[in-house]
């Protein structure tokens, strides 16, 4: 079943709010997925030239500091990085082809949950309410975020297999649906150069959209060309570093409901998970159409 | 008039003293506040009821509804008024999709636009949406009839059966063995009173007929055989 939930603000003086705006429509879609819950959220940018990755290790009391020693010793670069329940956030003065492979090398027992700019993922197995403790998510700051809250039918409740996944860097997609064709495509893909970590139908998804975005599709183009490709159910949701999109299949089963004020847009699988935002009684609000692709993109 | 804030009590509360009319009526007229999209509101309903709701609701608003008239004062989540009997259900703003699904009976009115699927296996309810309705609407209509005064998605009314349905705006397509058909007199005055009982001011005269071929592999008495 799977609940999906999305939130960009349109207006800034509201990012201060986004985790506490945000968290009571992640707890709303707990019957559509209780299993587990994740999140990623963008904001508190590095410099160009430098990567923030959220990384996991199961132990709580991994020793992060050790790793950042390490990375500042033997690349020589800077970093800065806070922990956060058994993720951290490192911010590394370099590339993330610098920073991806060294800690491939040497760091083999860590997760990327993801690598970018911006972006910040954060998934655990539980009900919601408790990831959003865990995670303190009300009191997150940032220009948008998307959820995801999951009742696992196609493999197991763990961690790993929760969502949301990122393939590329700033990019995140949530998905509720299936897809059909996703053995082929990720074979595809991956001859291309897009690496997955499971075997998961919606990070070949987010792989699609990572290896078109490379190729030099704007997101619109992307998603255009992912309604050809794609087979299957889905209602998306897509986060990049600057932009947010809705899209859903053209049989459009499953459910989606979007709304919009001056200050925001938001979409949920259920019009419950919006109930909480200032000013919907007033907003906008509607379903979005099957295959019709909504962005909205921040000006660089 | 009875009032009841969901935000203080619980759909199933709402819904058993809704039930409880069905004894004795005591109370007809009755009012939900703050429904805040949730599911099975004024489902099951079997008496003559005015029931007004405050806002949006979620899925299956007011189906399975028997004589009572439920007023939906925001949008619908999927399959509002599904297998519909009697009364009417009214909803102020759009409809999710599936919306009249399976009903026997009644009237359905939705004043905004109506989703996918719209009327989808309808057995003899009455659906008039005073905008558009999404791809598959009507489909395997049996009876009744669907007014459309917007534009209608792709594939309307496929595998048809004895579904009446009216469009004032475009057809994006038609599904299978689905036809334009003649608007004669008596059509004429079958859309007039649906849309005076929808209370909709539309012209009759505006709209296209549409209805079955009749030329699916049921239609066909040479099959008759196979059984």
């Amino acid at each position: 079943m799977c609940g999906i939930v999305g939130l960009y603000l349109k207006n800034k003086a509201l990012e201060s709010q986004l985790g506490a705006l945000f968290t009571p429509m992640l707890i709303a879609m707990t019957d559509r997925g209780p299993d587990s819950a994740g999140f990623a959220i963008y904001g508190d940018e590095v410099a160009d030239g430098s990567t923030k990755l959220t990384l996991r290790h199961p132990d709580e009391n991994y020793d992060w500091d050790c790793l950042a020693s390490a990375i500042k010793d033997d690349l020589g670069v800077t970093v800065e990085w806070f922990k956060n329940s058994k993720v951290a956030v490192f911010k590394v003065g370099a590339e993330v082809d610098v920073v991806q492979p060294y800690l491939a090398e040497n760091a083999a027992d860590i997760l990327i949950l993801s690598a970018g700019q911006s972006i910040e993922i954060l998934k655990e197995v539980g009900l919601p309410k408790n990831i959003a403790e865990t995670f303190n998510l009300a009191s997150m700051k940032g220009s948008h975020i998307i959820g995801h809250t999951r009742m696992a039918t196609e493999s197991a409740v763990t961690m790993e297999g929760s969502h949301p996944f990122s393939t590329g860097q700033d990019l995140c997609l949530v998905h509720n649906g299936s897809l059909s064709n996703h053995n082929r495509l990720r074979e595809e893909l991956k001859r291309e150069g897009v690496t997955f970590q499971t075997e998961n139908d919606s990070e070949v998804a987010a792989g699609y959209l990572t290896n078109r975005l490379r190729k030099g599709d704007t997101l619109n183009e992307a998603l255009t060309n992912a309604l050809k490709d794609l087979d299957g159910f889905f209602t998306f949701t897509i986060g990049t570093r600057d932009g947010f999109a809705v899209v859903r299949d053209p049989i459009a089963c499953k459910p989606a409901v979007m709304a919009e004020t001056d200050d925001y847009v938001a979409m949920a699988s259920e019009y419950q998970a919006l109930t909480t935002l200032p000013g919907i009684e007033n907003a906008k609000v509607w379903e979005p159409e099957p295959e019709t692709i909504y962005v909205w993109e921040r000006d660089q | 008039m009875k009032t009841i804030d969901l935000q203080k009590h619980t759909v199933r509360d709402l819904n058993q003293a809704l039930h409880d009319q069905v004894e004795e009526c005591t109370i007809r007229e009755w009012e939900v506040l703050e429904p805040k999209g949730q599911h099975n509101i004024a489902c099951g309903l079997d008496q003559n009821l005015s029931v007004d709701i405050k806002g949006h609701a979620g899925y299956f608003c007011a189906g399975m509804n028997k004589k009572a008239h439920v007023t939906i004062f925001g949008n619908a989540g999927q399959g509002v008024a599904e297998n519909m009997m009697s009364g009417t259900v009214r909803v102020k703003g759009d409809a999710s999709q599936a919306a009249g699904a399976t009903a026997h009976g009644g009237l359905l009115v939705i004043e905004g636009n109506a989703g996918a699927r719209c009327g989808i296996s309808m057995k003899g309810v009455d659906i008039v949406v005073k905008g558009n309705v999404g791809h598959m609407s009507c489909f395997m209509g049996q009876a009744g009839s669907l007014v459309v005064c917007g534009d209608a998605g792709d594939a309307l009314g496929d595998s048809l059966y004895e579904t009446h349905i009216y469009v004032k705006g475009s057809v994006k397509s038609l599904g299978a063995d689905c036809i334009e058909k003649e608007m004669r007199a008596e059509h004429i005055d079958e859309l007039t009173d649906l849309l005076n009982r929808a209370g909709v001011e539309e012209d009759p005269k505006a709209f296209k007929r549409y209805g079955s071929a009749r030329q699916l592999y049921n239609f066909k008495v040479d099959n008759a055989s196979a059984y």
